[in-house]
């Protein structure tokens, strides 16, 4: 849970500062898409260290759906018999009660946002268009209902790891005592800024910022 | 003036029978009384009029044998921070209200009567490694062994652990781990706990798993009921003994 929940939010940091290049405008988008695709040449020929960051993402989402199943697996056998009182939460937090269906959110629309902006499938501008182009027609406007997924669905990543990160930490064994109000405090800070940092580029498309 | 009180209570009449929460009226409650107490006027009633008296662990009723426990309105031991359930007095509810009283809910705390469950996978996960190996004789000189005073208050914070099982009950993985880290943090901060220290970890979170208890998820929630308020940072240390005894 915690390792592949690390190269995760590797990724996510990566993504996010990705996307804001599309404030500077659309070359510099294309440009930016079109270099992950030859990351690494001359050595690796075209697409050869994407196709392998996307394996290793691919296999770091199976083993930490993995987890999070086996987990819940394991909670429901160890209490066959349920509380009749609604068990009343006496910790703190909002966020590590969202952690499972805030998941199942998260990976619907990672497979939407895949054949969206990825693939195409589902996109007014499709395979052919640019990455610019799919960018500016899957958040038009008259497709708000993209961007309130998208942002349901960012909102729910920023929960994630509002308990993940520092989460992480504990379960390697890596926080004490005095570390935990740093960890939270950074745990809350980096999901804010991974929040923000994706909510910006489609509602900018939403509200012609980007077009 | 007395409180009159609604009680929800679990009634099993042993492991085999499926249970049923039936309501109790209990009148003229003194807000001095403790928990128990209260549940002591109810069962002196029910004795009275030929019923069975409500069956609840206590012993030492002053909050450090690990006896008593239930979930009182959804909550282990009830609201009240730091609390054993024998210390938890009538005042803090109000007049009127209507209490739920459930047993410890967790598959390897089997019920064996109404709210008495069988906590044997604690002794079991203390025999695979909660001790030290010390050759037995003549006490040791004090301060033979120096430890540092951090160190010693740390471990003493672990050791306060009285076994209750509420991390477990309030836990909604049922996970036993901040139990099982009280323990293996308790003596592996300490020189005698070292020899040990690698196979000690391995063995009791084996064990812990082996019961039948469910995952830590980090959710804080047994820390937040615990009656010794037992902290977080021990399933950390936990962790990191396991991790290290498993390379």
């Amino acid at each position: 849970m915690a390792v592949t929940g690390a190269v995760l939010v590797l990724f996510l940091v990566g993504h996010m500062v990705g996307n804001l290049k599309a404030f500077i405008g659309a070359d510099s988008f294309n440009e930016y898409a079109s270099f992950l695709r030859t990351m690494g040449a001359p050595i690796l020929t075209y697409r050869v260290a994407l196709t392998i960051v996307e394996v290793v993402l691919g296999v770091c989402i199976v083993l930490h759906m993995w987890s999070a199943v086996s987990l819940a697996r394991r909670a429901g056998k160890a209490r066959p018999v349920k509380y009749a009182a609604k068990r009343k939460s006496q910790a703190n937090g909002y966020a590590v009660h969202t952690m499972r269906y805030g998941g199942v959110i998260i990976l619907l629309f990672v497979i939407y946002h895949l054949l969206d902006l990825t693939f195409g499938t589902v996109n007014p501008a499709g395979w052919d268009g640019t990455p610019y182009e799919r960018l500016v027609a899957s958040f038009a406007p008259e497709r708000w209902w993209v961007t309130l997924f998208y942002v349901v669905a960012v909102i729910m990543v920023g929960l994630h790891l509002r308990h993940g990160l520092w989460s992480a930490f504990q379960t390697l064994g890596l926080a004490s005592g005095r570390s935990y109000r740093p960890l939270k405090a950074a745990a809350a800070a980096i999901s804010a800024v991974l929040v923000l940092g994706f909510l910006t580029v489609p509602v900018a498309v939403m509200i012609g910022v980007i077009k | 003036m007395g409180m009159n009180l609604t009680l929800k209570v679990w009634r099993q009449n042993g492991s085999e029978d499926k249970g049923r929460m039936v309501t109790y009226r209990v009148e003229d409650v003194s807000p001095d009384m403790s928990f128990l107490e209260m549940l002591d006027v109810l069962n002196e009633r029910l004795i009275l009029e030929g019923d069975d008296p409500v069956a609840f662990d206590h012993d030492c009723r002053e909050g450090i044998c690990g006896m008593c426990g239930m979930v009182i309105n959804g909550v282990a031991h009830g609201e009240q921070v730091a609390t054993t359930t024998c210390q938890l007095h009538m005042r803090h509810f109000e007049d009127n209200a209507v209490i739920t009283i459930e047993p410890w809910r967790a598959a390897p705390f089997p019920v064996v009567k109404d709210l008495v469950v069988d906590r044997s996978a604690f002794d079991r996960i203390i025999q695979a490694g909660g001790f030290i190996s010390v050759p037995a004789g003549s006490a040791p000189d004090a301060h033979s062994v120096p430890v540092k005073k951090v160190d010693a208050d740390a471990a003493f914070d672990a050791a306060t652990c009285i076994g209750c099982g509420a991390c477990v009950a309030a836990c909604p993985n049922g996970s036993a781990s901040l139990f099982t880290a009280a323990k293996i943090t308790h003596l592996s901060l300490l020189p005698q706990g070292q020899p040990e220290r690698a196979s000690r970890a391995k063995a009791m979170v084996e064990q812990m798993d082996a019961e039948g208890f469910g995952g830590c998820t980090n959710t804080g929630e047994c820390t937040a009921v615990c009656p010794k308020g037992i902290p977080l940072d021990t399933i950390a240390q936990m962790n990191r003994d396991y991790l290290k005894a498993s390379k």
